[in-house]
């Protein structure tokens, strides 16, 4: 936090999951043979109406709607990294327009469930999951558009 | 599908024990063997329903338990879907015997659980989807319970009360159940006093983790006859469904639905679906259901499952709450055994102990949370990773 403290290096909590861009993207994977989207890339559910072609590398939408929302109010367990102290993540489920499929994410931590409602647009931004002495070890988080946090939803 | 008999059911109650898991198990599978009126020996087919909590006993749960009952050379599986665990140890046991390789079959599960929120196993695994959705997102079970919640409100106008409401219902339930663990009536102030867990559901919404262990005997349509058994409480339907792609509601433990983009949702989601085949199987509908035994993880969960049961149209759930039909003395009991809310999760004895409530209520034996008249009991829950269990029993 002090203005000497060196600058840490910036890394993804886990490796292949989202661009380190500005602005980022979620990586997810394209079925070559029908079109349709999966994230994680390698972790998708099959089309059973595709004949077992490949999953092709692509880059997600970075905007959506929220579909729903909620907090963690207590820590979660490991594998979680609890930064103390604690303060609940908030989490959005957020639908994307043109891969019709909902993306789970933490919440900018400006924003608590007070600020959130159905329907509302948000984008991909990077935050920060934990820190070692070296490392920034960051996630990607939903941040509502055109909105301020801190005001509640009306 | 051809049917078969329950001749005995038996529970270990639940609560925090802390004693080893196969306790539980041998203690409710004595009490269905009693209830059957069957000699052990006479079993051939044990069915284990598996716990990932206690070890290697735990993986091999059927011959843990036929070992503590007594080896006979009974013929032996042990099933594991999470919280479906129960209800895929039955669909062996029926197959076995409406494969004629037994007659009379054993179906069991017992757990014993950790204090707190259940986590994934340890070790870094960013290949499994149940480790990111912790590690990345802090996601728990009670999240994935709070979204649907909150979508459910957004949805169809369902309020926290309406929440506190099904908790303070079930436990008006489950005082009156002797395997119940928790014996008290909460209300639904109550509920509001208690802290937010994940928003908008509180602690007293959220299924605790339980000891507990359940067991249920059940046997061919002729093996009862020759027992002297002629209306037995029958198993007529049994659904294991998985989703059907592309599933676009969003469920523990993954950090995305499939994608519609491609190929459009199926008429029936997955939930819907696991209902609709456990109706068409027995061929009975929802309009013949007397009562209804749901997995209540959350106090909302339940609401959704009343729609995806058919037990009303979509967006009446509340409705029908509000209206004490599925009180007991309503039209359509739901969770008469006090559901989760009373009892917490005992993961693979939990689909089992759905089995045992019904055919108490099917066999007039549920004492004080009796079910007048009930001929037709259906359950359902749903196992991490997209396991449907569901069980149609009737007269």
């Amino acid at each position: 936090m002090s203005d000497s403290a060196p600058t840490k290096t910036r890394v993804p909590a886990v490796e292949g999951l989202f661009t380190m861009d500005d602005p980022p993207h979620l990586i997810g994977g394209r079925l070559s043979d029908t079109g349709g989207y999966c994230f994680p890339k390698d972790l998708g559910g099959a089309d059973p109406a595709a004949s077992g072609g490949d999953v092709d590398e692509v880059l997600l939408s970075r905007t959506g709607l929220i579909w729903s929302f909620t907090n963690s109010v207590y820590p979660p367990p490991q594998p979680f990294m609890i930064t103390e102290p604690y303060e609940p993540v908030t989490v959005a489920a957020v639908e994307l327009d043109e891969e019709r499929m909902v993306v789970l994410g933490q919440v900018h931590p400006d924003w608590s469930v007070a600020d959130l409602e159905v329907g509302m647009a948000v984008e991909l931004v990077l935050g920060t999951l934990y820190e070692d002495d070296d490392h920034e070890y960051l996630t990607w988080q939903w941040r509502p558009v055109g909105a301020e946090p801190g005001k509640g939803a009306s | 599908m051809d049917e078969i008999a329950v001749l005995g059911v038996g529970m270990h109650p639940w609560g925090k024990w802390g004693r080893n898991f196969v306790d539980y198990g041998v203690h409710a599978a004595r009490e269905a063997i009693a209830d059957a009126g069957v000699d052990w020996r006479a079993v051939g087919f044990v069915s284990g329903a598996i716990t990932v909590r206690c070890g290697y006993p735990g993986y091999v749960a059927g011959s843990t338990f036929a070992r503590a009952l007594g080896f006979t050379g009974a013929q032996v599986a042990s099933s594991y879907a999470a919280c479906a665990s129960g209800a895929t140890a039955l669909s062996v046991a029926r197959g076995q015997i409406l494969s004629g390789a037994c007659e009379v079959a054993l179906v069991v599960g017992a757990d014993t659980t950790p204090k707190g929120f259940l986590a994934p196993n340890e070790g870094r695994r960013p290949d499994d989807t149940d480790w990111l959705r912790f590690h990345l997102v802090g996601a728990t079970n009670p999240v994935y319970f709070a979204l649907h919640a909150r979508r459910r409100m957004a949805l169809h106008g369902a309020t926290p009360d309406d929440f506190a409401a099904v908790k303070a219902k079930n436990s008006r339930h489950g005082v009156h159940n002797p395997n119940a663990r928790f014996a008290k009536v909460f209300s639904v102030e109550d509920v509001a006093n208690s802290p937010v867990v994940s928003d908008p559901l509180r602690l007293l919404e959220i299924c605790a983790t339980s000891d507990g262990g359940a067991a249920v005997v059940v046997a061919s349509m002729d093996y009862a006859r020759r027992l002297g058994v002629t209306d037995p409480v029958r198993v007529a339907g049994i659904s294991l469904v998985t989703p059907t792609y592309p599933d676009t509601i969003i469920d523990l433990p993954y950090l995305a639905t499939d994608s519609a983009a491609a190929a459009e949702p199926p008429d029936l989601g997955f939930k819907e679906s696991i209902g609709a085949r456990v109706y068409e199987e027995a061929g009975i509908g929802p309009d013949e259901v007397d009562l209804a035994e749901v997995y209540d993880l959350s106090s909302a969960l339940e609401l959704d499952w009343y729609e995806h049961l058919g037990l009303c149209e979509v967006g009446e759930a509340e409705s029908l709450l509000r209206s004490g039909a599925t009180s007991i003395g309503g039209r359509i009991p739901v969770n008469a055994s006090g559901g989760l809310g009373a009892f917490g999760e005992a993961v693979p004895a939990q689909a089992i102990a759905q089995v045992c409530e019904l055919t108490w209520q099917l066999s007039g034996r549920a004492g004080k949370r009796q079910v007048e008249g009930a001929r037709v009991g259906v359950t359902v829950n749903q196992g991490l990773f997209g396991h449907g269990s569901s069980v149609l029993l009737r007269r």
